[in-house]
């Protein structure tokens, strides 16, 4: 990767809440390249929205931006820039897909109208054009007769057809990158598909990037090219995603990869990583997963792990990197010896 | 699709007392337009101070005359001008100023929110009746703009309180959330995301602070500190009436009517409004007493609204 289109230096982002200070994301690093799909993967709670929301600046009170984090895009850093000129960048450079298509859509106006405001709003231009411009995306992302249905409100459409319109409006100013929060999270999985397969296209033809937000790894398995594991505000794991299914180094992934369903599975349950993301105002010393590691020793309590590199465009936040025999050592982890004692 | 929602509108006329008040606020809005027109005499015209005092009602003075012989119909039509039109022009500027204010506080929110709340909690803890008690015993003469503005300016706090609480909600809704995230300019995310999400619950308090308004106004006129003499408030004909009330019965129960109807028009009015902005309520209210005869009510039937 040459020249990244974005690119995210130590980025810290604090809540400053009455229980204390949520470091819900907490020094994460990382660069998307150009036309490149990046699935950011991780569980309810471990800073994968905010790191969203961060790189738009749309992070509210009493949740901040710490000072010393770096985003860097077009040449410009995001964390720095003035309010007028973050605004030009959300929606025609940035923009982004939210979860809910049965929310992310303002029930009082025509569908035709929302993504004609993004145009308007960015680009100027009449009524008429603005309107034109919405029509025609509304058929690039695959709705049928777009004309009659831009009259239509949001209700009248399914939750498919919605989050058509809602990746319509975040693409119509063809930005350089979309950041896609659990695009399909709330559809049926044969609309998942669809979607999944319209970004893909939509990517392929205007050459946009995705980061593709989602705790599911199947969804990642289909989509993306690299895939950066969040856990605890830190990212634990960072690989091409062939690499990443094949090798996994972080136990923590490995927890995910076990979790998943697949195909001609015997066993009855699936299984579970024990325990629960700690609360983000107290994350524990040494490595934050510890206590729901498997593998974890003294040395994973006592030191936090730095991000080692494994291979080729792969690292991992995990001691086992230098120390891989212990691998062998699988125990209860220790959230699960505590319940039981 | 049959199934599709009937309008707002439509529910509004076919809700049976909304029906009532709306003939009820169109008649007398209809009264205060062409009434004045239609009668022989101007509102503070003394016909015959001698011989026209005091008249009963007949067919040349329907609701007879007061004790400075002028025509009580004529006033109380003139008085209608006067007391629709201050109550409306004080809700205006009321809701105006409450609206602007809640959405600010309820979209910055944090400090800003917090500071603007406390300074609201500062003013609603004065009675606002004190306050224009205090204010126009002082202000004497008052012009009717500034008993439009005393009005307006003490009636905005319970406004803006809804309005902040509305603005919080809707603020969290992916499709404000998406507007930012699209570059959307703060103005015209509260213009045009927020503002007509909130305008029903807006729009029912102030129909009902309408009918508040004219209360009050009859109240302050009635004190003599309101709408002042020679202008004909329905409050300050009452006024004029109360002393020679055994007597003279018509001079105070005509412009009394005329307030309690106007009034209750208005409370009516801002019921049905509430209904037909929350459909699912209404049907529960009408549905419940048939729907338990037939079986218990299920736990869904008994909450008030869906996101309660």
């Amino acid at each position: 990767m040459a020249e990244p289109l974005l690119s995210v230096r130590d980025l810290r982002t604090y809540f400053y809440t009455e229980n204390g200070v949520a470091r819900s994301v907490d020094g994460v690093s990382f660069a998307i390249g150009g036309g490149e799909t990046v699935g950011l993967v991780g569980e309810s709670g471990c800073g994968k929205s905010v790191t969203a929301l961060s790189l738009l600046r749309l992070v509210r009170a009493p949740g901040r931006i710490e000072p010393g984090s770096r985003i860097e895009f077009g040449g410009k850093d995001l964390v720095t820039l003035d309010e007028k000129s973050m605004r030009a960048i959300r929606g025609a450079s940035i923009s982004m897909v939210f979860q809910e298509p049965m929310t992310a859509l303002n029930p009082v106006f025509k569908i035709g109208d929302q993504i004609a405001e993004v145009v308007r709003v960015h680009h100027g231009g009449t009524r008429q054009e603005a309107w034109h411009r919405a029509v025609q995306m509304l058929e690039t992302v695959g709705i049928p007769s777009p004309a009659q249905r831009a009259n239509e409100y949001p209700h009248q459409l399914s939750g498919g057809m919605r989050q058509r319109v809602v990746i319509a409006m975040a693409l119509v100013m063809n930005p350089a990158l979309v950041i896609a929060d659990e695009p399909t999270t709330a559809l049926d999985v044969t609309i998942q598909a669809q979607i999944l397969e319209l970004l893909r296209e939509l990517q392929q033809k205007f050459g946009t990037s995705i980061l593709l937000i989602t705790h599911d790894l199947g969804v990642v398995a289909e989509s993306v090219s690299r895939v950066i594991v969040m856990y605890g505000g830190e990212i634990v794991e960072e690989a091409l995603v062939t690499d990443l299914f094949a090798n996994a180094h972080h136990p923590y992934t490995e927890g995910l990869l076990n979790a998943m369903p697949h195909v001609g599975q015997e066993r009855e349950r699936l299984a579970t990583i024990p325990g629960t993301v700690p609360p983000p105002t107290a994350w524990p010393a040494g490595c934050r997963f510890h206590d729901r590691c498997p593998y974890a020793w003294d040395r994973c309590i006592a030191e936090h792990p730095p991000l080692y590199q494994i291979a080729d465009g792969h690292v991992s936040r995990c001691h086992l990197a230098v120390e891989p025999e212990r691998r062998a050592d699988r125990h209860e982890p220790f959230v699960v010896q505590k319940a039981i004692a | 699709m049959s199934g599709q929602p009937r309008s707002a509108l439509w529910r509004l006329v076919h809700h049976r007392m909304a029906r009532w008040a709306l003939a009820v606020i169109a008649l007398l809005i209809l009264a205060a337009l062409v009434g004045p027109l239609l009668v022989k005499y101007n509102g503070a015209e003394q016909l015959d101070i001698v011989a026209l005092k005091n008249r009963p009602p007949s067919w040349a003075h329907p609701f007879g005359t007061d004790q400075y012989s002028r025509d009580v119909l004529t006033r109380v039509l003139y008085g209608a001008r006067i007391s629709l039109a201050v109550a409306t022009l004080a809700v205006l500027l009321s809701t105006t100023v409450g609206v602007a204010y809640g959405l600010v506080a309820g979209y910055a929110g944090g400090r800003v929110d917090n500071a603007m709340m406390r300074l609201l909690d500062g003013f609603m803890s004065i009675p606002r009746v004190l306050l224009l008690l205090a204010v126009l015993t002082l202000w004497s003469p008052v012009p009717l703009s500034g008993l439009i503005a005393l009005l307006g300016l003490s009636g905005w706090f319970g406004v803006s309180r809804l309005v902040r609480a509305e603005t919080r909600i809707v603020r969290a809704q992916e499709y404000v959330e998406s507007a930012r995230a699209l570059g959307v300019p703060t103005m015209r995310i509260l213009w045009r995301h927020i503002l007509p999400n909130i305008a029903a619950p807006v729009l029912v308090a102030s129909t009902l602070a309408v009918g508040n308004v004219i209360a009050l106004e009859a109240g302050l006129s009635y004190l003599g500190i309101g709408a002042q003499e020679p202008t004909p408030s329905w409050g300050s004909i009452f006024f004029d009436g109360v002393e020679f009330f055994a007597g003279n019965w018509w001079v105070v129960l005509f412009p009394g009517i005329a307030i309690v109807v106007t009034v209750l028009a208005f409370n009516v009015l801002g019921d049905a409004l509430r209904d037909v902005a929350d459909p699912r309520q209404v049907d529960v209210a009408r549905r419940l007493p048939e729907s338990t005869l037939t079986d218990p009510p299920s736990m869904s039937a008994l909450q008030p609204s869906e996101n309660g």
